[in-house]
């Protein structure tokens, strides 16, 4: 099953793997992972940011990217959940977690997902800096990461 | 009836989320619906929607600049994304 939600709430990633392995009796790996908001960015101190999406197309884009991953690996199941509008720092902004037979697609699964997530999927993310606010700019080596699968 | 969106930075800059306008026979490709919204809002339009880092969609699937389009669409420009 691939299941997307974005949402301004936070979430509860034991629950999801919980939800995600018994989703399937075939699922004997589940590899998942947490990004998190960090307080420091390119040297300044980041006291909230604001993500923005576009709401018509966001869930397309990922679902699409859930397709392509279960085209590429026998997977039982994935989730992704990002959350969108104001956060803090040490909140978690996303989660994606990927169930298989075996650990070795669930891990290279779950890394393309967030790779192919992070360079293709309509969120911006504002900082809210010491010196003001600031659009983060998309990073060279997302691109790369991406680009390797 | 043409919908045409601006996210993030583009939107912040234009001070926008979008415009509509009616849809002309004339435009074949989003190229031309970009030269048409620069026709008609201006210097600051054109600057921004020019840039080379500009991505494009249509009906909410990245797009490129020579993608033809039609009545009903909603075109889309937004800078590269940073989420996750």
């Amino acid at each position: 099953m691939l299941e997307v939600k974005i949402q301004s709430q936070d979430f509860d990633a034991g629950l999801e793997l919980t939800r995600l392995r018994q989703q399937s009796a075939r699922s004997g790996a589940i590899a998942s992972f947490i990004g998190a908001m960090r307080d420091l960015n390119d040297g300044d101190t980041i006291s909230e940011m604001l993500l923005e999406h576009y709401p018509e197309m966001t869930e397309k884009a990922i679902l699409s990217i859930l397709k392509q991953a279960e085209q590429r690996w026998p997977i039982t199941g994935i989730t992704v959940i990002h959350r969108i509008g104001r956060l803090l720092p040490n909140e978690q902004i996303v989660f994606v977690g990927v169930a298989a037979a075996h650990r070795g697609e669930a891990f290279q699964a779950c890394e393309f997902v967030m790779d192919y997530l992070k360079t293709q999927a309509p969120f911006w993310k504002k900082e809210i800096t010491d010196k003001g606010e600031r659009w983060v700019d998309s990073r060279a080596s997302d691109a790369q990461a991406a680009a390797r699968w | 009836m043409i919908k045409v969106l601006f996210f993030a930075k583009i939107r912040e800059v234009l001070g926008t989320e979008g415009l509509e306008f009616d849809y002309d026979e004339n435009y074949a490709t989003i190229e031309d619906i970009r030269d048409e919204v620069c026709k008609e809002e201006g210097e600051v339009f054109e600057e921004v929607l020019c840039a080379t880092n500009v991505i494009v969609s249509r009906n909410h699937k990245v797009a490129d600049l020579a993608t033809p389009i039609e009545d009903g669409d909603e075109i889309a420009f937004y800078p590269p994304v940073s989420g996750g």
